[in-house]
């Protein structure tokens, strides 16, 4: 500590050494946090379901998404990135997973809603699997963090299936 | 204004050694307190606020040479006294040439 300047740099890097164990303890107090989230989705209706010119089935549809994620947030969250995917088994593919919607919450307030929608990707299968077949819906949510550790978890809605013909 | 003057001059051993003792226990406080704050509040920002404050504080009270970092001065002694006291000669070593001998 012999000068102005020396005192300044031991006060800076120490002072930054500080923070980045502050920054690490506030992503661990992120394990103590127990969610218990909800959701639910509906198929309200099958738009269209069409076999595209390339020989790939298509189709459109309308949900009514309703989820109840206020207890996935901390005081380290940043913000929450979930996003509905539709999951079903083809022979050629054990599993496919479509992106349907997704979106960002930016606050605990908004983590609790429910949005009437038709889906914001298209949904495209490789092949013409379609028909008749059950598939999966699942919310997937990243919890991303101010500092640290992302957690990602998922609730899987079984039961739905397209329809036997195209429309 | 005289403490402002003696800020050009650095801080005698014992200053140093506060310094660096206060510089460190104030900057782990003012992170616990920022930490509790943070948690207890839930948010994030208030406890970066409280720990910027307490860095700030904690440089202006550690960083310049306050008056209090020199109450034990070292006095070096006076260039016309140092005159007076001869230095002590250094004798070459003959321990080699008795063992010769």
């Amino acid at each position: 500590m012999h000068s102005f300047g020396y005192r300044l740099n031991g006060l800076l890097t120490f002072s930054l050494t500080i923070l980045a164990i502050m920054c690490a303890i506030t992503s661990l107090s992120d394990n103590l946090n127990t969610p218990s989230p909800s959701a639910e989705i509906q198929i309200m209706n099958i738009n269209w379901f069409q076999k595209q010119p390339q020989g790939n089935d298509e189709v459109s549809l309308t949900m009514n998404i309703s989820a109840d994620l206020q207890s996935l947030f901390t005081w380290n969250t940043k913000q929450l990135f979930i996003f509905v995917a539709a999951e079903y088994e083809t022979p050629k593919n054990s599993l496919n997973q479509v992106s349907l919607w997704d979106a960002i919450i930016p606050a605990k307030e908004h983590a609790k809603f429910w949005i009437h929608t038709s889906n914001k990707y298209r949904f495209v299968d490789q092949g013409n699997n379609l028909r008749g077949k059950e598939f999966n819906l699942t919310l997937h949510w990243h919890v991303m963090p101010k500092t640290g550790k992302m957690f990602a978890d998922k609730i899987v809605l079984t039961g739905y299936s397209f329809p036997e013909e195209y429309r | 204004m005289t403490s402002f003057r003696s800020l050009r001059f650095h801080m005698d051993w014992q200053g140093q050694k506060l310094a660096e003792q206060i510089m460190q226990m104030m900057l782990l406080v003012s992170a616990v307190i920022a930490f509790v704050a943070g948690y207890v509040l839930g948010s994030f920002q208030m406890m970066m606020i409280v720990y910027a404050g307490g860095v700030t504080l904690t440089a202006l009270i550690t960083v310049p040479n306050w008056p209090f970092f020199n109450h034990h001065p070292l006095n070096w002694l006076d260039p016309s006294e140092a005159e007076k006291h001869p230095k002590p000669q250094v004798t070459v070593s003959s321990k080699k040439k008795g063992t010769k001998k």
